[in-house]
């Protein structure tokens, strides 16, 4: 027993080693799957603040751009309005539409942490459950797509963006509507994405538009980005492209959450055929 | 004795915060990104008692964990970091050879022995810290490349820091 105990105190640093890497490669594996990271993260309340507090700062260096795309963007949806419309038939009498019902609404949040130069890159935003953000909802911007809600706080909110080593959009060509999924490329570069496994019989072109499917989050056709490589490493049977991305992660201010309003029911339903296979 | 523990202190505060609000945006080339916390750790005095040392270097890597978004992720990496320090700090350093501020810095040590025992630290901790984030063999090649450019940054950074605060004095 004492020659035990001389054994480890002679090589304590070996044992400290052990203790310490194999606790920290715990919470690592544990804590992988990331929703389940309860307070080492930034929703919590001390690194949240200081976030948003440097955040605040940080701002005023790009008033510009945010102005600028808020402008485009503006001019973009007063494009839609009635008024901007010519009507060339006379009114005769008003309908009460009821074709259209809303769908999906949009919930607008600053960007408060950002990063894009990792394996797995995370936003954090400022917005949370109390502002109507729920797990797994969508996340765009008026450029494109940026990511999916993974974890929920009362005011913080945290997304996996596109440039992130397990995300998977469904997407597919504007132009022909070939399906494929939408993923980042592996050697992380945050302008370039992958749209993979498209059907072979598919015959994309530079420039197409990649947009989304409408299978997953978001409503259909916000787009990725262009197509600009048609022959990107792997695929085999089925093509992958290179894709330039729409949205530029390295200046993320303003993201909308997309909420749809039909994703319970659907997940639902769903969740009640896979019971019955 | 509680000077010592009061640089530490003001060291860890300002490294984590140019870590986590200044060099994290920072990345040439999604190739080199600096990581430049782990100072600290090699900043700690020689006689920091064992446990101290893989205590303190748990709590920086969670610390930079929170901030990361990368719970356990940069608390293993330091683990390691602090293991190598260790044994390097044993084989090349005879324990009673200073009379104070036994520290391993710049002005104290010398050049030679600084670069070395900052390369070789940094070398492990940016190999373990890239490839337990990747943890995948497939992207090796690539993952190899990202370890030795950041490596060269951030001993980059440590070396001019080293030389921002050189004391001049006469090693004993």
């Amino acid at each position: 027993m004492r020659n035990l105990w001389i054994f480890i105190t002679k090589y304590n640093a070996f044992f400290l080693f052990l203790i310490f890497e194999i606790s920290s490669l715990l919470i690592y594996i544990k804590y992988n799957s990331f929703q389940k990271a309860s307070f080492i993260n930034s929703t919590n309340k001390v690194t949240g603040t200081l976030y948003s507090q440097v955040d605040a700062l940080k701002e005023y260096l790009s008033l510009k751009e945010t102005n600028d795309s808020l402008a485009r963007e503006n001019a973009k949806l007063r494009g839609q309005l009635k008024a901007s419309m010519y009507v060339d038939t006379v009114e005769k009498h008003k309908v009460n539409d009821t074709v259209y019902k809303q769908q999906y609404s949009y919930i607008v949040a600053k960007v408060i942490n950002n990063s894009f130069n990792k394996r797995s890159n995370y936003i954090t935003i400022d917005r949370g459950s109390r502002d109507g953000i729920q797990k797994d909802m969508g996340v765009m911007t008026g450029a494109g797509v940026v990511g999916q809600v993974i974890a929920v706080t009362e005011h913080l909110a945290i997304i996996q963006s596109v440039l992130h080593k397990n995300t998977r959009f469904s997407a597919m060509l504007a132009g022909t509507k070939d399906i494929g999924s939408f993923v980042w490329g592996n050697d992380l570069d945050p302008h370039r994405g992958v749209l993979i496994d498209i059907q072979n019989n598919a015959q994309p072109k530079i420039g197409d538009t990649v947009v989304t499917s409408g299978y997953s989050l978001f409503p259909t056709g916000i787009p990725f980005g262009k197509v600009t490589n048609l022959h990107a490493k792997g695929g085999g049977l089925l093509i992958n492209v290179e894709v330039a991305l729409a949205v530029d992660f390295t200046k993320l201010q303003y993201v909308y959450v997309v909420n749809n309003k039909f994703a319970g029911e659907q997940t639902g339903l769903e969740a009640v055929q896979n019971k019955n296979e | 004795m509680s000077r010592t523990i009061l640089v530490n202190l003001v060291r860890f505060i300002v490294l984590v915060f140019m870590q986590v609000f200044l060099l994290k945006n920072i990345t040439f080339y999604n190739l080199a990104t600096p990581y430049f916390y782990i100072l600290f750790i090699l900043l700690l005095p020689f006689e920091v008692p064992n446990l101290l040392l893989f205590v303190l270097s748990f709590l920086t890597g969670l610390t930079i964990d929170a901030f990361y978004d990368t719970p356990g992720l940069h608390a293993a990496a330091c683990v390691v970091l602090a293991l190598v320090r260790v044994l390097f700090i044993s084989i090349t350093v005879q324990k009673d050879g200073f009379d104070n501020e036994p520290e391993p810095t710049l002005s104290i040590m010398g050049f030679r022995w600084f670069l070395t025992y900052v390369l070789i630290l940094t070398l492990f901790h940016h190999f373990f810290l890239l490839n337990l984030e990747v943890f995948s063999f497939s992207e090796i090649q690539y993952t190899l490349s990202r370890v030795v450019l950041s490596s060269l940054f951030t001993v980059f950074l440590i070396l001019i820091s080293g030389l921002l605060f050189f004391r001049r004095k006469e090693r004993k």
